[in-house]
C-alpha cells in the first residue's frame, strides 16, 4: 500500500529510520493477524459435525470400522474406475490371460490356467498367488479384489435407492399424518412382515437375474427401514417452532418438509445408513450364494463361497477364507461404524 | 386518516376436540391502521395467540377451525382465499416474531439463509441480492458485524440477538401488519427494552401496523396506541392506551391493573392477584366469561353477553354493572389506585 509506505517514510524522516524499521512494522501486522486467527478460532464454537467427530475418535471400534470402510472403499473405487478401461482392453486383444496395467488385481480374476489347478482342485497361497487358486486356476486374491466392487456397488446404489425411497415417502408421512401416513406406514409394515430372504427371492424371480436387478431388489425392499426412521424423527421435528415460524413466513408444505424439517431428522438416518450398507452387502452375498445374485463368471464373495463349499471336502479351505474373511470385515466395519455413529450423535449418552 | 390495513369483525375460532368444543375465540373485532400498534393482553389461554394465529391461518386443522367473522386485510379477505393465495400473505403482508427466539430458528440453517429465503420467496429477487438484504437487515436491527453474523448459525446467537434475528425475518418483506406474539417474555429484562425498541424502529421505518400480544402491561403502556383485553376468549374492553390505563372500566382490566408491582409500594406488601382460575373454555358460560371470578357479578353476567357500551371516544367495554355503579365501585377500591405516570 502507497499510504503505507508514505508513512513510514514519513516517520524515518521524523524519527529516524532506526525508530520505525521493516521488521517492526512487519511484525506488527503478524501480532495483528495472528491476534485475528487466536479470535477467530477461541470464538469459533464446535459445529454439530466436529462433535460428532471428537467423540466418535475416542470410540475404538467404530474407528477400526471406519478404516475398514475406507480401504474397501478405495479398492472398490479403483476397481470400478479401471473396470471399463480394462474391459475394452482385454476385449480387443483377446488377451485373456495377460496382466493388466493399472489396476489392483495382479491377475486377470477371470483367466483359466488349468497348470495352477492340478487334479482340478486349485493351488494353495504361495508367493504369486497369496490368497491361493480356484479349481479353474483363477487367482482368488484377484477374484476377491473384483468382487469387492460388487460389494461396494450394491452396497451403495441399493441403499442409495432405498434411501430416496424412504427420504420421500417417510417425511409425507409423517408430516401429512392422517390418511397418507396410515397407508404408508401399513406399506412398510406389509414389507417388515415378509421373511426378508424370500421376498427378495420373489423380487428377483420376477425381475429375471442380472447385475442391475441385485441393486433394484434389496434397494426396493429397503426403503420401508428408512421411511420409518424419517417418520418417527419427523414427528417430533414439525411440531418445533421454527417450522410454524418458516409456515408464518409463507414457505409452502414441500419447503417445510425438504428445507426445514428433514434436514434436522438426519441424524439418525446417517446411523441406519451405515447399517443398512452393511446389510446389503451381506443380502447380495447370500443372493449369490443361492446362486440368482451375481451370475459366473463375475465375482462376488457369495459366490465364491458357494463354490468353496462345494469343494470343502477336499481340503480347499482357502477358497472359502478368504472372500468370507472379506465379507465379514465389511460387513462388521459397516455395522461398527454405524454403531459408533448413533453413540457419538445421541447427545444423552454422556460420556 | 391512516390507512385501514385490517378489519377483524367477529372472529370466532374453536377446536374440535373430543373432550368438547373449545371455544378459544368468541366474537373479538378490532382494526388495525398503518402505523399503529395494538396491544392485546389477557393471561394465559384468554386466546390471545389464537386470534393472531387465526389471522395468519395457522391454526392446526383439525381440531381448530374459524367458525364465524370477517378478516379483511385491506380488499382481501384472509378467510375465503386459497391456500396459495394465503402463503403470498404469510411473510410478505403479514409476518410474525414468536415467543421463544431460542427454538423459532431453524438450527441447521445459517441465519442468514433463513432471512434470504423469505425475500426470494416473496419477492423473488436472486441469491445474492436476498443475502445482501439479509446482510442489511440484520444491520438494521442491530446486530454488529452483520455481514459475518450472515454465515452463523442459530447456536452461535444469545437469545436477545436471535430475538432480533426473527425480527429481521418478519420485516425482511416489509409486512403491512406485524404481530409480535409476546416477543419478549423468554428474554431477559436487560434484553427486553431493547427488543421493545427495535420493534419500535422498525415500525417506525417500515411503517406497518403492529399487533402486539403480551401480558405484560408495562410493555403495553410502552408502545401500544390501542389495547385490547382480552378474558376467555372475548375482548371485555378496548380502548386507546390512556383509557384503558387510567380509566379503566371493566372489573378484570382493574384486577390487571391492580395486580401489577408498584414502584410506590413497601416491596413488602403482597400482590393483589385475580382470586379464582380462569375458566375452562369447553365449559364457558354463554354470558361473561369473567363471571364466576368478579367480585361485582349480578343475576344477568352468567347467561347473557352484555353488548358493547362506548365509555369514551373509541372506548368500548361489555359489563353490565351500570356506569355509574362501575364508577363508584372504582372510586371505592381501595387496591385500585392510578398507575404512576
Amino acid at each position: 500500500m502507497p499510504d503505507w509506505d508514505e508513512h513510514k517514510q514519513e516517520d524515518r524522516e521524523s524519527y529516524g529510520s532506526a525508530w520505525v524499521t521493516e521488521a517492526d512494522t512487519v511484525d506488527a501486522r503478524r501480532t495483528e493477524e495472528f491476534a485475528e486467527e487466536v479470535v477467530e478460532e477461541q470464538t469459533k464454537p464446535l459445529g454439530l459435525w466436529a462433535d460428532t467427530w471428537r467423540r466418535l475418535k475416542r470410540n475404538r471400534v467404530a474407528l477400526v470400522g471406519l478404516g475398514i470402510i475406507i480401504v474397501f472403499l478405495t479398492v472398490g473405487m479403483v476397481e470400478t474406475i479401471f473396470y471399463q478401461a480394462h474391459w475394452h482392453v482385454r476385449a480387443s486383444s483377446e488377451a485373456t490371460a495377460s496382466h493388466s496395467a493399472g489396476y489392483l488385481a495382479p491377475y486377470d480374476p477371470n483367466a483359466v490356467n488349468y497348470a495352477l489347478s492340478p487334479q482340478g482342485l486349485g493351488s494353495p497361497p504361495s508367493w504369486s498367488h497369496p490368497f491361493g487358486t480356484d479349481y479353474l486356476g483363477r487367482d482368488i486374491f484377484s477374484r476377491t479384489l473384483v468382487a469387492t466392487r460388487v460389494a461396494m456397488l450394491v452396497g451403495i446404489i441399493a441403499v442409495a435407492i432405498a434411501l430416496t425411497l424412504g427420504l420421500l415417502l417417510g417425511p409425507v408421512s409423517g408430516y401429512y399424518g392422517g390418511a397418507i401416513d396410515s397407508v404408508i406406514m401399513r406399506a412398510a409394515d406389509i414389507f417388515f412382515a415378509f421373511p426378508y430372504i424370500l421376498f427378495v427371492l420373489l423380487i428377483m424371480s420376477v425381475l429375471g437375474q442380472g447385475f442391475q436387478n441385485v441393486f433394484i431388489a434389496i434397494g426396493v425392499l429397503g426403503w420401508a427401514t428408512f421411511a420409518r426412521v424419517v417418520r418417527g424423527q419427523i414427528l417430533s421435528v414439525k411440531s418445533m417452532e421454527y417450522v410454524e415460524a418458516a409456515r408464518a413466513q409463507g414457505a409452502s408444505d414441500l419447503r417445510i418438509i425438504f428445507r426445514h424439517v428433514l434436514p434436522n431428522s438426519m441424524a439418525p438416518v446417517y446411523v441406519a445408513v451405515a447399517m443398512a450398507i452393511g446389510g446389503a452387502i451381506a443380502t447380495e452375498a447370500a443372493l449369490s450364494y443361492l446362486g440368482i445374485g451375481i451370475q459366473p463368471p463375475g465375482s462376488s464373495w457369495g459366490l465364491m463361497i458357494s463354490d468353496a463349499v462345494n469343494y470343502l471336502a477336499g481340503g480347499n479351505w482357502w477358497w472359502l477364507l478368504f472372500p468370507s474373511l472379506a465379507l465379514v470385515t465389511t460387513v462388521f466395519g459397516f455395522i461398527s461404524f454405524g454403531n459408533g455413529l448413533r453413540d457419538a450423535t445421541d447427545p444423552k449418552l454422556k460420556e | 386518516m391512516a390507512e385501514r390495513l385490517l378489519t377483524v369483525k367477529d372472529l370466532s375460532t374453536h377446536f374440535f376436540t373430543h373432550a368438547g368444543v373449545v371455544k378459544a375465540v368468541n366474537g373479538v373485532s378490532f382494526t388495525l391502521d398503518r402505523g399503529e400498534t395494538i396491544g392485546i393482553v389477557g393471561e394465559s389461554g384468554s386466546g390471545k395467540t389464537v386470534a393472531a394465529m387465526s389471522l395468519m391461518r395457522l391454526i392446526p386443522d383439525p381440531p381448530g377451525k374459524v367458525v364465524e367473522g370477517s378478516l379483511m386485510l385491506g380488499e382481501k379477505n384472509l378467510r375465503t382465499i386459497d391456500d396459495d393465495e394465503m402463503r403470498a400473505v404469510r411473510g410478505n403482508d403479514i409476518a410474525m416474531i414468536f415467543q421463544d427466539p431460542m427454538t423459532s430458528l431453524n438450527p441447521v440453517m445459517k441465519v442468514g439463509k433463513q432471512i434470504a429465503e423469505a425475500v426470494m420467496l416473496h419477492q423473488h429477487k436472486g441469491k445474492t441480492e436476498a443475502w445482501q438484504m439479509a446482510a442489511d437487515l440484520l444491520a438494521r436491527v442491530g446486530i454488529p458485524d452483520a455481514d459475518k453474523r450472515i454465515n452463523q448459525y442459530p447456536f452461535e446467537f444469545s437469545g436477545g440477538m436471535r430475538q432480533r434475528v426473527m425480527i429481521a425475518m418478519a420485516i425482511s418483506c416489509n409486512p403491512d401488519v406485524l404481530i409480535a406474539d409476546e416477543p419478549t417474555t423468554a428474554l431477559d429484562v436487560t434484553i427486553q427494552a431493547q427488543i421493545i425498541d427495535v420493534v419500535r424502529e422498525m415500525q417506525a421505518q417500515f411503517d406497518s401496523g403492529v399487533i402486539l400480544i403480551t401480558h405484560d402491561l408495562g410493555v403495553i403502556a410502552e408502545i401500544s396506541d390501542k389495547v385490547m383485553v382480552m378474558y376467555g376468549g372475548r375482548t371485555v374492553e378496548y380502548g386507546p392506551v390512556d383509557e384503558i390505563f387510567y380509566n379503566a372500566h371493566h372489573p378484570y382490566t382493574w384486577g390487571l391493573l391492580a395486580s401489577l408491582p408498584r414502584l410506590d409500594e413497601s416491596v413488602k406488601k403482597r400482590l393483589t392477584p385475580i382470586l379464582g382460575q380462569p375458566p375452562n373454555l369447553i365449559t364457558l358460560p354463554p354470558g361473561c366469561p369473567f363471571t364466576a371470578r368478579c367480585p361485582y357479578r349480578r343475576q344477568q353476567c352468567r347467561d347473557n353477553w352484555p353488548d358493547h357500551e362506548n365509555v369514551g371516544p373509541d372506548h368500548g367495554v361489555h359489563c353490565w354493572i351500570p356506569v355509574e355503579e362501575r364508577l363508584t365501585i372504582r372510586g371505592d377500591l381501595r387496591q385500585f389506585k392510578e398507575p404512576a405516570a
